[in-house]
């Protein structure tokens, strides 16, 4: 069912695929999105303005987000958000749906860098003060020193954060089934409406009276259950080595 | 030539430190935004009747969420009631058991379950629940919730209980003082802000979760008590009702979703203030 690309519930078609491509392009999107931002915040928070009042103020700024519920920002992004990208996408000249993955990974890319950044921030503080200072000697100024200092040692607790900003990426429901259309094809372009897995599950989990349809879409809940979990595991493992080599 | 490019080496320094404050500010406007519009569309709605009341049919203006507010109250306490004491007693076992199999494992699955997306739990309390009892239910969106609260609530607890110095265990067990004893009355109190701010998160979580309710407490457009029916949640509510075509039902999501950034974002307010003022520290 994973590699079949039809899903029709009335036919009683049920191939993944779709999904599988839309929850992967959206996703990885929304992460190259967020990845630039997450970086310079985190870069400010742990290098440039550690622990002065600005570094405060931004902190707090970059946590609020992450308590906002998923569902707030969908409906933030219905009614602002997809207008926006509409008119956006009628100047690119393709068909304007305003709805779609691209929508659905600015959205997911806001909600995700609270996450991502919070980890990078926690690494980066661990570089030693003794290499920085040793490059300072050198002569080198504060981007050379972090081009090839801080970035290289921080380079696998930088991953670890992108990773587990994805597996939040994955998982996330609400907003993206807002704005994502609800296309059960193959998305086209990356400003097609698609489906993810979590929003086919979210749309039509409570209208599935045919046992196979059930059944197929909580397969797909497996799926994007297993997907997270090892991404997460990844990540997880990746943090635990980057601590313990720079305290051992 | 004495400069070797010295002053290009600084103007690229500073361009990328000014580049790097330009880019954070950036990322932090859509909060602005967010807090905005909410806020502007939701603030005309909101009046003593908008709590008070139940939605009323499309085409109406007017009309309340009293079946959400009451539906988030009674899940929040349903899903408290099923987490906490499970969560509590996990945090103290892995906290005061930090090496060994049985630990190992009960880490590793509540790792698990913290990043299980919210959606797959939905199902699983589904075929938990649902199916087994019949129907959709308060209950069940309950064990939902509870299945997101168990795993901050244990984490906070361990991270907490693992502060405080064992000397002060040691303390208490040379007193004479039996095993069970030195838990309640030596080190959860000790503990006590680092759990209550666990359940503080835990609590504003759930309250926005609408994913896991979806297929557990469905929605009702009634204000329900009875565990076995289903129930609105503010949540649910919004999401019905943005998706929705009628510019009064979008006029009551407005509302709502005012009324629930303003709960949680207080809850995640309160709790910071919890973690500072009653700092574990020794």
């Amino acid at each position: 069912m994973f590699y079949r690309s039809v899903w029709n519930p009335v036919s009683g078609d049920f191939g993944a695929f779709p999904f599988i491509v839309g929850t992967l392009f959206t996703a990885f999107l929304a992460l190259a999105f967020c990845t630039p931002f997450a970086l310079a915040i985190s870069l400010l928070l742990g290098e440039y303005w550690r622990g002065t009042t600005w570094s405060g103020i931004l902190q707090t700024l970059i946590e609020v987000p992450a308590g906002i519920p998923s569902v707030i920002y969908g409906f933030w992004g219905l009614f602002l958000v997809v207008p926006l990208i509409r008119s956006l996408e009628s100047k690119l000249h393709v068909a304007p749906y305003g709805v779609g993955i691209f929508t659905a990974s600015v959205i997911l890319s806001i909600m995700i860098i609270p996450y991502a950044a919070s980890l990078m921030i926690e690494t980066i503080k661990l570089v030693p003060y003794d290499l920085k200072e040793a490059a300072y000697s050198l002569g080198a100024t504060r981007v050379e020193v972090i081009r090839n200092v801080v970035l290289p040692y921080a380079r696998s607790g930088v991953f670890a954060g992108i990773l587990l900003a994805l597996g939040r990426a994955l998982g996330e429901t609400m907003a993206v089934t807002m704005v994502i259309g609800n296309s059960n094809f193959i998305p086209k372009s990356i400003f097609a409406p698609a489906n993810t897995m979590a929003s086919i599950i979210a749309n039509e989990f409570t209208e599935a009276s045919d046992p196979l349809h059930l059944s197929s879409l909580i397969e797909v809940g497996v799926l994007l259950f297993f997907l997270t979990m090892v991404i997460n595991m990844i990540g997880k493992a990746i943090i635990r080595r980057t601590v313990s080599g720079a305290y051992g | 030539m004495v400069d070797n490019g010295v002053s290009f080496r600084i103007f690229k320094d500073n361009l990328f430190k000014w580049s790097l404050v330009l880019v954070s500010f950036l990322a932090t406007v859509p909060l602005f935004l967010i807090l905005f519009y909410v806020a502007k569309n939701g603030i005309s709605s909101f009046s003593w009747t908008f709590i008070t009341h139940l939605p009323k049919p499309p085409g109406e203006a007017g009309g309340g969420i009293l079946n959400g507010i009451v539906g988030t109250l009674l899940l929040i306490g349903w899903s408290s009631l099923l987490s906490i004491p499970l969560g509590i007693t996990l945090g103290l076992y892995l906290s005061e058991f930090r090496e060994g199999f049985f630990s190992y494992w009960v880490r590793l699955c509540i790792d698990v379950l913290q990043g299980t997306p919210s959606v797959v739990i939905g199902i699983v309390a589904y075929a938990w629940i649902v199916i087994t009892m019949g129907g959709f239910s308060l209950f069940s969106g309950g064990v939902a919730l509870s299945l997101i609260m168990v795993p901050m609530i244990v984490k906070a607890t361990e991270e907490t209980l693992k502060l405080i110095p064992s000397a002060l265990k040691e303390a208490s067990l040379a007193l004479g003082v039996s095993y069970s004893k030195t838990i309640f009355k030596v080190i959860i109190p000790s503990g006590l802000s680092g759990i209550v701010t666990g359940i503080l998160l835990g609590v504003a979580r759930v309250a926005g979760e609408t994913a896991p309710l979806l297929f557990t407490a469905f929605g009702n457009p009634f204000v329900n008590w009875n565990p076995l029916k289903p129930v609105s949640a503010l949540p649910i509510l919004i999401f019905n009702y943005a998706s929705s075509p009628f510019p009064e039902w979008h006029q009551l999501a407005w509302g709502a979703s005012l009324f629930l950034v303003t709960i949680v974002l207080l809850l995640n307010a309160v709790s910071r203030v919890v973690i500072r003022k009653w700092k574990v520290q020794f």
